[in-house]
């Protein structure tokens, strides 16, 4: 009886216990889901109002007038495609080596860790080292500097994204082509590469919704711009350097400008990374 | 006839051909071997690259201030005199702030959507904060300065003043106006910042626990706590500890989330309501202003202790995930 007692008294216990502590866990995942829902309502409900026409064909304005983000985003979109250019080849590459040629090298983990660190490191510490080696050897700011600082941030995600793609491939396809006497680079390049493609391409999807966001690095590389510039030698102005400037100006006209690109860049990397696990899950499915 | 004259030829110019394609395979090979290879070795050469282009660029403040860099609170471009201590202090601090918050509620979210949450909603929830990590951080920060400062400024942080005005040690830690702004703030901005990030590892290193080991302890009559507390957890430890230091290399580094909400003061307030100032702020804020080449090279040299610090923290997270993956895959 008494045995009895003291057991459905520790059952009480153990499972009251486990009720505060499922309902705490229930609590933050409320509390974090909502302070998230909380910020994307308030981007959409202020951005939402300042969307037009004119912020995709007008310039910049000055304090006070009317203008749009044309020349940001046109700045944004050129350096982001110059930085995947430059980035995606070598980093393919990079995980190609790592992946088939340098698979069992003593090298690779060396990488792949130095990679991982890279992939995390602050991006305005990238900032300041291509502005060492570029802006300062050049003696002026540039859309150039802008888009390398932006390339060495897409770099890791591209070495890492296609180095766990091919690792996936399975090697019976590659000894397959191996035994008809396919030299590797040909195997890897139709072998490989195809059935990793989606895999890859995703990659270099999810490091573009990385890089269009970033404003650190683009500071003191590519400044800013006033007015249309393709210069890619000039300074040359980015949708996020613009938000940051305008959201910390005193002038009413520009803080909603600034919400309203923060709108339009949450959206681009929204659909981006969407786009990226749709590519990915779809890949999936057919293996 | 025709068909076999064919062949012959075929296989006749092949048979020349032969050693040609051959020898043409093997160049081709290692044309491409070397070309990847050097690829792979620009992502050492990059990061070695950093490392000596802003230790070269610091080269000059930390040979003029030496040491003392890293420990003088001063930051005084008028009397060319800089010390690093403040951001230094800020940087930490706000990151610490951050993960005593972020850890709990990111663990509470990775349990809940592992053990609690039904299947049917588990996958929307699990996408939606994978999406949210990649919302860059410059959203965070113009929500920070418009909407949350301006309320916490009205609403909570009188509320603190007033609550702990009469504790000891408290009444230090939330003293002074509510500016707003400040160290509490940028680290409730972190919080937020690095919460999906968390969630996001920890979920996958508790999804590496075998169903068997939990299953049992469910049978043996564990609650879900007990499961939680005593077979995922010591389980997943190490993992766990390395995505949050993953975290927490993200929350050092963090600039344009902190840079609007943090106040830009270079000194040090025992109050966490006090503005303050973090590397990362600091150099998004002065670079482009900073005259003379000292004020210059303090910078750069602030860029290379971030570098290190995280370096560091990101290093010892790599370390303890890759422990987890061998022990994953024993």
């Amino acid at each position: 009886m008494a045995t009895e007692l003291r057991n459905m008294r520790l059952y009480r216990r153990r499972s009251r216990r486990n009720a505060i502590y499922m309902g705490l866990s229930l609590a933050s995942a409320a509390i974090g889901l909502s302070w998230l829902a909380l910020i994307l309502g308030t981007l959409v409900i202020n951005g939402i109002s300042g969307l037009s026409l004119s912020v995709f064909t007008e310039m910049t304005p000055p304090p006070g007038g009317t203008g749009g983000l044309a020349n940001a985003i046109v700045g944004s979109l050129i350096m982001t495609g110059l930085a995947v250019l430059i980035g995606t080849p070598i980093g393919t590459l990079a995980g190609t080596y790592m992946a088939e040629y340098g698979r069992y090298d003593k090298l690779t983990p060396v990488i792949r860790f130095i990679n991982d660190i890279l992939l995390s490191a602050p991006s305005i510490v990238i900032g300041l080292f291509i502005y060492e080696i570029v802006v300062a050897r050049m003696g002026h700011f540039s859309g150039l500097a802008g888009a390398l600082a932006l390339a060495v941030i897409v770099l890791p995600v591209v070495v890492r994204t296609t180095e766990d793609m091919l690792l996936l491939v399975p090697n019976t396809l590659r000894e397959a082509a191996a035994a008809l006497g396919t030299p590797t680079w040909y195997i890897i390049a139709k072998v490989a590469y195809r059935a990793a493609r989606a895999g890859i391409i995703t990659g270099v999807l999810l490091a573009v919704a990385r890089i269009t966001g970033e404003t650190a690095p683009l500071l003191f590389t590519a400044l800013n711009n006033q007015f249309w510039s393709a210069d890619l030698l000039a300074p040359m102005p980015s949708l996020p350097v613009v938000i940051f400037q305008f959201a910390l100006s005193p002038y009413e006209n520009w803080r909603d400008l600034a919400w309203t690109g923060a709108l339009l860049i949450t959206f681009a990397v929204l659909t981006l990374s969407v786009l990226a696990r749709v590519l990915s899950s779809k890949s999936g499915g057919e293996r | 006839m025709a068909d076999l004259s064919v062949e012959t030829t075929n296989s006749l110019s092949m048979n020349v051909d032969r050693t040609g394609a051959l020898k043409r395979f093997a160049t081709t090979d290692a044309i491409f071997r070397s070309l990847t290879r050097i690829c792979a070795i620009s992502v050492l050469v990059i990061l070695g690259a950093i490392m000596v282009s802003l230790l070269e660029g610091s080269w000059l403040a930390l040979g003029t201030f030496g040491i003392d860099f890293v420990f003088d609170e001063s930051w005084n471009p008028v009397t060319v005199k800089f010390g690093a201590l403040a951001p230094i202090y800020g940087t930490i601090m706000t990151s610490f702030l951050a993960m005593l918050l972020a850890v709990p509620l990111g663990l509470g979210i990775a349990i809940f959507l592992t053990e609690l949450c039904p299947p049917i909603i588990r996958r929307p929830i699990g996408i939606a904060i994978e999406l949210l990590a990649g919302i860059p951080s410059i959203i965070y920060g113009i929500w920070g300065l418009f909407v949350f400062a301006p309320f916490l400024q009205k609403h909570v942080q009188p509320f603190l003043i007033a609550t702990f005005a009469d504790v000891p040690v408290l009444n230090g830690l939330f003293a002074g106006p509510p500016y707003g702004i400040g160290m509490l703030t940028a680290s409730l901005i972190l919080v937020i910042m690095i919460l999906p990030f968390i969630v996001a590892i920890t979920r996958d290193v508790f999804e590496t626990v075998p169903t068997v080991l939990r299953e049992s302890a469910y049978g043996l009559g564990c609650t879900t706590w007990e499961v939680t507390r005593n077979v995922v957890l010591p389980y997943t430890r190490v993992g766990v500890i390395g995505g949050c230091m993953l975290a927490l290399g993200r929350a050092l580094g963090e600039t344009m989330a902190v840079t609007f909400v943090i106040g830009n003061a270079h000194r040090i307030s025992e109050s966490i309501l006090a503005p303050g100032t973090t590397i990362s702020a600091t150099i998004a804020n002065e670079f482009a202003e900073a005259v003379g080449d000292v004020y210059f090279s303090s910078l750069i040299a602030l860029g290379f202790l971030l570098f290190l610090i995280t370096f560091i923290v990101l290093a010892f997270a790599r370390y303890m995930l890759l422990r987890l993956e061998r022990q994953a895959g024993n």
